[in-house]
């Protein structure tokens, strides 16, 4: 591809003797300042990445030890407790039982508020959005390593607040109970909120650095239809999380303000309204789960396409469709709280739930139209997009009786509902994020995996969430409540099978764990191009240089056109997966 | 005022506003200036949103309790809060001539309208404490339920208002030190001869940020001060 240098002078000559960006800076404290110290968006973002996936590994043993005390109900055998596995030292069983709530929430605002809200923008966005536009850097790297230690700061006040002895408020933070629980230690709720707080701000200032790189930083050539659909999914993204974060930020600020002045606005006693606290809240969180689910868009187009090596089906709807999902998130907040509203307005606003169906159903149409007559190639990458097609689809079809008056009043408040939100975030984000680690590794360290062990790691993974989560919709229909430590025995073999299914979960993940690591110490070296990818960042090396291009990039087709354009630098050999009917086809 | 020359660099050095070159990453200063732009009014925008919460939560409380938020408004005294409308409307106007004389490269003028606009908001702060915070605090109008200890009020809600007081002017005067600290790095900055008509983004981003602080002010002023 031919470069062209437009502007001024510091564009003459390019960076042509750079080395990569993980090349070490001297000794190891040096190079160590130097990360902690970087401005590079390609740094930050993994950097990102290993916060994000140790906080999953601890939102992921706090998940398994939920399902350990649920393998089997409390029950009183002769004046013997049974089958409860938290206990406290005096061997009560609400004592017992209050330590298993610590733990579901220490779960939920692990995932949440740390691994799967900042996950995909902050690890993946980071490193692929300015390298996709063509871009040196973000438009302010010094407000990105601001973000980074501010999440970095947020995520320690959560983890003292744990250290502590957590809370029991549930991630949601619901008033009066957040205002009135844990007075012994009552800084561990403050810590908490605060944490949440503190990385809603990093959430903003990532956002914001985002919108302006996307409008200012796109390379020659590129104009708003020529991005690739994962950058107008972080777009879509970054808008949300401008728009609503501040709102999260002002509720927790006031929740901390009446924990500790009792100021009111929660408390009912002096006129303020519990109810309020819901509104806000779910006026941020709802739009805040496509926060979670958009990027998981924008991963599965980019792997559907290069991994099936065909145009993408209705580019512009797909990208109307980010934006689409965006602002019907801000419309549908009240649909957490039908039962405390009127009549009218629940049915408002279950009728505005159903119209997110609309934009993600086309999405999920048109990529199945993209796979179809494709050439497809079985790598891991497209094994998770595949599974995620059949996830996402019954995570968002179980959304809508969730969505409907009459279905709902049963279903609410139920294991329905766990079920359903973790098809979604688990399902649609989880797995994507670890399909597009997959699918930019090679590119952001320089070394291959190993494709095999990588499916099969994924084929657990599939299996495991199934049967940890699909058993869960049959609970919830059959009246199991959610977030309770125990339950009638009737439930036990569904509950036996579920965390059967969480622990070959965990086995998947392992296995990742185990690709991963053997790929860093001995993987092969990744070509310029492994997958024949052609956006951006696969014209560069791998890993990049530390300014991401020798020239600046001058685009001249687009993400997308495999028909009419041979993939930069690709060499179909280097394919993990051998395929002669697809090398014969295309050369 | 300051002894400095307009730009501390050695005679017959080009000032630094002349030298400076746009971050490596932008291809040029004006693509740089608006990406800055964008950024703050961006940033804006969440403020705004953030205050929203306070307006909705005075919104409802106002009607549902409009004894005790006619109460509450009736301790207020408008004069102190107009003389504070004054105030910042002031400052907003040296912020918005200081970037006009760093346009037309008036350096002299260019930081005396800084620090003016400084001393105003100190001047607003000083207001703040002296004739409002601190009495209304000492007579027992506090917020919430911890505090308040109010023997004439005359509406069980009363504590409410004083909650949605304290919160709305407390954050707002905390953006009102914060766009204080941020003026004065412009004005030190300006004192080395940072600014000049080719580069000034940063009074002119830092002017955003104070016009809308004035503005947030604008809005609490009547709700809290004139509706009764």
């Amino acid at each position: 591809m031919s470069t062209i240098n437009h502007h001024g002078s510091h564009a003459v000559g390019g960076h042509h003797d750079e080395g990569s960006y993980l090349a070490p800076k001297g000794g190891l404290v040096s190079t160590m300042w130097a990360w902690a110290t970087t401005i590079d968006h390609k740094k930050l973002g993994v950097m990102y990445l290993a916060a994000v996936l140790t906080l999953f590994f601890l939102g992921g043993v706090a998940a398994l030890a939920v399902r350990v005390e649920l393998f089997q109900p409390t029950t009183m055998v002769n004046g013997k407790v049974t089958g409860q596995v938290f206990q406290d030292a005096g061997g009560a069983v609400a004592a017992g039982h209050a330590i298993y709530n610590r733990i579901f929430t220490l779960h939920g605002a692990i995932m949440v508020f740390m691994v799967i809200v900042p996950g995909i923008p902050s690890a993946l966005g980071n490193f692929l959005l300015p390298i996709m536009l063509g871009a040196k850097d973000v438009a302010f790297p010094r407000l990105n390593l601001l973000s980074w230690w501010v999440y970095v700061v947020g995520s320690v006040l959560g983890v003292v607040s744990i250290i502590m002895g957590g809370v029991d408020t549930g991630w949601t933070f619901y008033t009066p109970y957040s205002t009135s629980t844990d007075w012994d230690v009552y800084m561990r709720v403050v810590l908490m909120i605060g944490a949440a707080f503190v990385l809603g701000f990093s959430s903003i200032l990532t956002g914001l650095n985002f919108v302006v790189t996307v409008h200012k930083l796109r390379a020659p050539g590129m104009g708003w239809f020529d991005m690739p659909l994962f950058v107008w999914a972080i777009y879509s993204t970054a808008i949300i999380q401008v728009l609503a974060t501040p709102v999260i930020g002002i509720t927790l600020l006031l929740l901390i303000f009446e924990r500790l002045f009792h100021v009111g606005i929660f408390d009912p006693a002096i006129g303020g309204d519990p109810v309020l606290f819901q509104h806000f809240f779910w006026f941020y969180s709802h739009p805040v789960v496509y926060v979670m689910i958009l990027p998981a868009f924008g991963i599965i187009s980019e792997l559907i396409t290069v991994h099936a090596h065909k145009k993408i089906f209705g580019y512009r709807a797909m990208a109307f469709a980010s934006l689409g999902v965006a602002f019907v998130s801000f419309l549908v907040w009240g649909h957490h709280m039908f039962a405390s509203m009127g009549e009218m307005a629940s049915a408002v606003f279950s009728a505005l739930t159903f119209l997110v169906a609309i934009p993600t159903a086309v999405k999920v149409f048109n990529w199945v139209a993209t796979l179809y007559k494709g050439s497809i190639q079985f790598t891991a990458p497209m094994v998770y997009a595949l599974f995620f097609l059949f996830l996402f689809t019954i995570g968002g079809l179980t959304g809508l009786p969730l969505g409907t008056l009459s279905t709902d009043l049963h279903l609410h408040d139920s294991y329905f509902v766990v079920a359903h939100f973790h098809y979604v975030m688990m399902g649609g984000t989880i797995i994507s994020f670890v399909a597009g680690i997959h699918h930019w590794w090679p590119k952001m360290f320089g070394r291959m995996y190993n494709e095999r062990w990588a499916i099969v790691g994924a084929c657990l993974v599939f299996i495991g969430f199934n049967l940890t989560f699909f058993t869960q919709f049959i609970l919830g229909t059959r009246g199991m409540p959610r977030r309770y430590a125990t339950y009638i025995p009737e439930f036990t073999e569904l509950h036996q099978w579920s965390t059967y299914g969480s622990f070959i979960l965990l086995l998947g993940f392992l296995v990742h764990l185990f690709v991963f690591i053997h790929s860093l110490v001995a993987g092969r070296p990744a070509p310029k191009n492994p997958w024949g990818g052609l956006s951006l960042e696969w014209e560069t090396d791998s890993p990049p240089i530390e300014h991401n291009f020798h020239h600046e990039p001058l685009v001249k087709h687009g993400p997308y056109d495999f028909e009419t354009t041979v993939p930069p630098h690709w060499d179909p050999k280097d394919y993990p997966i051998p395929a002669s009917n697809f090398t014969a086809d295309k050369h | 005022m300051s002894t400095l020359p307009a730009h501390s660099t050695s005679s017959g050095d080009a000032p630094l506003w002349k030298k400076y070159q746009a971050a490596n990453h932008y291809r040029s200063k004006e693509e740089e200036f608006d990406a800055c732009k964008l950024g703050m009014w961006l940033f804006l925008t969440t403020e705004v949103l953030l205050f929203a919460g306070i307006f909705v939560g005075y919104a409802i409380f106002r009607m549902l309790y409009p004894e005790a938020w006619a109460n509450g408004s009736a301790y207020l005294d408008w004069r102190w809060g107009g003389l504070n409308t004054v105030v910042l409307l002031v400052s907003s106007y040296t912020m918005a001539v200081s970037i006009h004389h760093a346009q037309l490269n008036n350096q002299a003028a260019l930081k005396r309208n800084l620090l003016i606009t400084v001393l105003c908001g100190a001047a607003f702060i000083a207001i703040k404490l002296t004739f409002e915070y601190i009495p209304k605090w000492s007579a027992g109008k506090a917020p919430g339920g911890s505090f308040f200890a109010y023997p004439f009020a005359t509406d069980p809600h009363e504590p409410l208002w004083w909650g949605i007081y304290y919160c709305g002017t407390g954050i707002h005067a905390l953006h009102v030190l914060i766009g204080m600290s941020l003026i004065f790095w412009v004005y030190l900055k300006a004192r080395k001869g940072h600014y000049g008509p080719h580069h000034y983004t940063g009074v002119e981003v830092v002017g955003l940020y104070w016009h809308l602080v004035d503005l947030i002010w604008i809005f609490l002023f009547p709700l809290l001060y004139l509706i009764g």
